[in-house]
């Protein structure tokens, strides 16, 4: 069984086919890795409307000041817009280059406020109203309509996005996977011949070898001092930004899908604000995406978008414990090489009491569907009735991003 | 052993049909699955029933569980195990490696008291290099402490004989989750499990929803200590419609949510010995219970409306009238009972079978052990269970516990820092979970491919003999190193061979040394389900 891709035998006859290529790499093709911040990230913190005194009226203790002569503050952007300071050398210098930008008031309409509910809408990305299937994450439609290209999770388990009829291979990079003992494996292989986990068997060697291998060779370049320039920080890089730097190294090589999760920013007590708590996980990730830009190298950076997202926004006034409440509309993250748009974009309003969404939250003026459906279509090139399979029913925006 | 062939045919033929009908409920992968397993060979009913029973009701069988089973006969042991014996002492080996652990002896209150202290006096210290060093004592003492909750969970689950009481203890725990790493919540852990779920985990749903919104661990966990009137976090309000009662789909609004944090102002967490200052006509009201309490200064007293109920402002009560009211409503029965038989019987399980739950939890006032005996009493049980092959993927946990209880049976493991950190590398590490939703039981989150390399890699290190579960770091312990498991052993033969599919047990005839044998019957397709 050397095929990456399986498809169940029920589906096999379909227009996909059973020609899933090997080991492939994508050849010159388009890479997307999704960044998913699980707990809702405070999005009013991390892209601060400057121009509104609403703002800072109804977060006296947690709004992102403007910076100023010895105040560290909001990056400007715009004149409406600034960015957290966290990420003064890590994202905002990809924004300066344009390689780095913000779609505020997106999300979903999913008005439930619940994490697990509003994650799962995104990560199934079906038409709202309908009958969920939890079968069917919206990248596993997307692996399946680029027959051929690999998808991967770089995450223990295999996250609902990635869930489908393609076989999607899972691989955490926090720690490194060892090799596999060649005996053992052949007879454990031949005990899952005909059973319906066969393909996630097979794969499990594969994929746990191919890593292996891919960082086996990083690191004997680096020991014998041939290491590319691009690479500096490998060795140093801690936490999420190691993590990205090691998922940049194996989308260069080989995956044209990738998706990875974020925890930790469900901030009801505390949040911080130039400074604290979200500042610091603003940081880690803010250098783990730059490291991502980096270590993927200038020529597959070109290729590549790198989209984050969040399940809501928060309430746009700070609750009583200096912290913010469940929200609806979040602000988006698209960087890439390639990009060809403002700093801020999508379809925006000004933030006062009048604008906000049930009196709380930010407005959802930009549908993720429609949003991530005109941007893969551009960075995919996929026909309407391709995208229709990623996302059905929905009217995808090409907001000139690429 | 052997069944005739016209015997053999017929009974294929029931279960290729059972399957097919299955095929409606279940979702594709794992009707994949079921269809998978007519590779079995027949099963030899006399003596695979009560393995699958044992299998499914226990944390993994053994030759003692097996045997224990065999004494009682089915109908007695499924009795034994939904009522669970009171006294819930383990054997000596495993009770002494309890007793002397610093949560068992200490109180919550104390334990917090001390840990609160070391906090304090790290940041009473000038140089901030020595602040850091006594900074991280203080979250290693808290880390300690976690590790402690976790080897006694791990040791109940290896050696109770209430072992449906253990998985349940489990199951409540994750169904009202808290994470381990918010604040001091380590320090509160053991407690949480051993007062607030397992004495209740078989009994009265309600009590158990009273312990745990009344513990310190749940009203840190989800900020409602600082939930107060004027000054409102929603955050334990929602999950307790959402999560740990009516479900999402259970008929409420985010009006209710707002509604149920009025009601919840004023019930926190106090660590310190000393009763807030109140105006005397509010002291009547203060309650306090170990670390909790009920601040009325802090409490909104205005009337407030529930899923249309009325609720008369007044104090600490208006909690417990609301939770009288979610613990029996309907929404309730129907959302928990199908979290309860997802967990035991399928991830789809049968909607009739959901209505019998739902109707005994209406009957019973919510009593957890009469609603587990619906299920697994349940016709759909028996045959999930006994006749045919089981269709229920363990979950990490699952497969750690079955995996150890398989290979140490009786003998008691001295060291269960190697299962914690399986547990962590799979992802479903004890009170690791960080959101409220708790873990998920189903087969598509814990049967992709790094899953099941992590699997065979764990099944490989048992198998061998070098997991480290005897080792500690006592000087004083005894030096033994046990051999590696013998798994290859009658109960195998007499019992589990004739299950196994042909490609399972040539790969076993075929291993080239024991340690290798072991690894594979662990890591063998069959050993992944219960």
């Amino acid at each position: 069984m050397q095929r990456r891709t399986f498809l169940h035998a029920s589906l096999a006859a379909t227009a996909l086919g059973s020609t899933g290529r090997l080991f492939a790499a994508p050849a010159a093709g388009s890479r997307l890795l999704l960044v998913f911040l699980r707990g809702g990230y405070d999005a009013n913190s991390l892209l601060v409307p400057v121009a509104s005194s609403f703002y800072r009226e109804v977060r006296p203790n947690i709004a992102i000041p403007l910076a100023a002569e010895g105040v560290r503050g909001a990056l400007s952007l715009n004149a409406d817009w600034g960015l957290h300071p966290a990420l003064e050398n890590s994202v905002y210098p990809l924004a300066q280059k344009r390689q780095a930008c913000f779609i505020p008031f997106a999300g979903t309409h999913d008005t439930s406020r619940s994490h697990f509910e509003t994650q799962d809408t995104i990560e199934l990305g079906q038409a709202d109203g309908g009958r969920r299937d939890f079968g069917s994450g919206f990248m596993n439609r997307l692996a399946s309509v680029l027959q051929g290209r690999d998808a991967i999770a770089f995450t223990d388990q295999l996250p609902l996005v990635l869930r489908g009829r393609i076989d999607v291979a899972n691989v955490s990079l926090k720690s490194m996977p060892k090799p596999s003992d060649a005996k053992l494996r052949q007879s454990l292989t031949s005990m899952y011949q005909a059973h319906p986990l066969e393909a996630r068997v097979s794969e499990a060697f594969e994929v746990r070898d191919e890593v292996a291998r891919e960082m086996t060779k990083e690191t004997t370049k680096e020991m014998a001092g041939e290491m590319e320039a691009a690479n500096r920080n490998a060795i140093d890089a801690k936490g999420f930004e190691l993590e990205a730097r090691r998922i940049a190294r194996l989308m260069r090589e080989r995956y044209a899908l990738g998706f990875v999760d974020v925890g930790g920013w469900d901030t009801h007590v505390g949040q911080g604000a130039a400074s604290g708590y979200l500042a610091s996980r603003f940081d880690e990730l803010g250098r783990g995406l730059a490291g991502f830009a980096d270590e993927i190298g200038e020529s597959a950076w070109r290729d590549t978008v790198v989209v984050v997202v969040s399940e809501f926004g928060r309430t746009m006034r700070e609750n009583g414990n200096r912290g913010t409440d469940h929200g609806h509309g979040s602000v988006y993250w698209v960087l890439g090489g390639s990009l060809a748009a403002a700093p801020v974009a999508g379809v925006q309003q000004g933030i006062e009491a009048r604008t906000l969404f049930q009196n709380r939250d930010m407005p959802v003026l930009n549908e993720y569907r429609a949003l991530l459906g005109g941007l893969l279509a551009r960075q995919f090139d996929l026909s309407a009735a391709m995208l229709e399979q990623v996302f059905p029913g929905a009217q995808p925006q090409d907001i000139g991003l690429i | 052993m052997m069944s005739t062939p016209g015997h053999g045919t017929m009974r294929s033929r029931r279960r290729f049909i059972h399957h097919a009908a299955s095929a409606a409920i279940l979702s594709p992968l794992l009707t994949a699955c079921a269809t998978g397993t007519s590779l079995l060979s027949e099963p030899n009913s006399d003596k695979a029933s009560p393995y699958r029973l044992a299998n499914r009701l226990s944390w993994g069988a053994t030759d003692a569980e097996m045997e224990h089973l065999r004494k009682l006969g089915a109908a007695a042991y499924i009795d034994e195990q939904l009522r669970a014996a009171a006294d819930n002492t383990l054997p000596a080996a495993a009770q002494a490696q309890i007793d002397a652990l610093r949560i068992q002896k200490t109180s919550l209150q104390t334990l917090v008291w001390e840990t609160e202290v070391t906090r304090k006096s790290a940041d009473a210290i000038a140089t901030e290099d020595g602040r850091k060093a006594a900074q991280q004592a203080y979250q290693q003492e808290l880390n300690k402490l976690a590790r402690e909750a976790a080897h006694r969970h791990l040791l109940r689950a290896l050696c109770s004989q209430n072992q449906l009481q253990e998985q349940m203890t489990w199951f409540w725990f994750n169904h009202f989750n808290v994470h381990q790493y918010k604040s001091n919540v380590r320090a509160m852990l053991g407690d949480y499990e051993e007062r607030a779920i397992r004495p209740h985990a078989l009994g009265h749903f309600r009590d158990l929803l009273g312990a745990v919104a009344h513990h310190p661990a749940m009203l840190r966990y989800l900020d409602n200590e600082q939930n107060a009137a004027n000054r409102i976090n929603e955050n334990y309000a929602r999950e307790l419609l959402e999560l740990h009662t009516l479900g999402v789909d259970g008929g409420y609004a985010q009006r209710d949510v707002q509604e149920l944090a009025r009601v919840l102002t004023g019930h926190g967490v106090n660590l310190s010995d000393t009763p807030p200052k109140l105006r005397p006509e509010q002291s009547a009201q203060y309650v306090r219970d170990g670390l909790y309490e009920f601040h009325p200064g802090r409490h909104d007293f205005g009337n407030k409306t529930l899923l249309s109920h009325s609720i008369r402002g007044r104090g600490a009560a208006e909690l417990d009238e609301v939770l009288d009211l979610l613990a029996m409503h309907p929404a309730t029965a129907r959302f928990v009972s199908r979290k309860l038989a997802q967990q035991l019987l399928a991830d789809e399980p049968p909607a009739r079978l959901l209505d019998d739950m739902a109707q005994a939890w209406a009957r019973s006032q919510g009593q957890i052990g009469s609603v587990l005996g619906v299920l697994v009493r349940a016709p759909e049980f028996t045959v999930a269970f006994t006749e045919s092959a089981p269709t229920k993927f363990k979950d990490p946990m699952h497969f750690v516990v079955s995996s150890v209880r398989a290979c140490y049976g009786d003998r008691v493991v001295l060291n269960t820092m190697p299962m914690q950190n399986w547990l962590n590398r799979m992802g479903q590490g004890l009170y690791n979970r960080q959101t409220p939703d708790g873990y998920p039981s189903n087969l598509a989150s814990w049967s992709s491919s790094g899953q099941m390399a992590t699997r065979f890699e764990i099944a490989r290190t048992l198998g061998g003999g070098s997991a480290g579960l005897f080792k500690t770091d006592d000087p004083m312990a005894p030096r033994e190193q046990p051999a590696f498991p013998q798994l290859a052993k009658p109960i195998y033969y007499d019992v589990i061979r004739p299950l196994l599919a042909a490609p399972t047990r040539d790969a076993l005839d075929g291993a080239a040394s024991p340690q290798d044998w072991n690894s594979l019957y662990l890591s063998s397709p069959e050993f992944m389900y219960c």
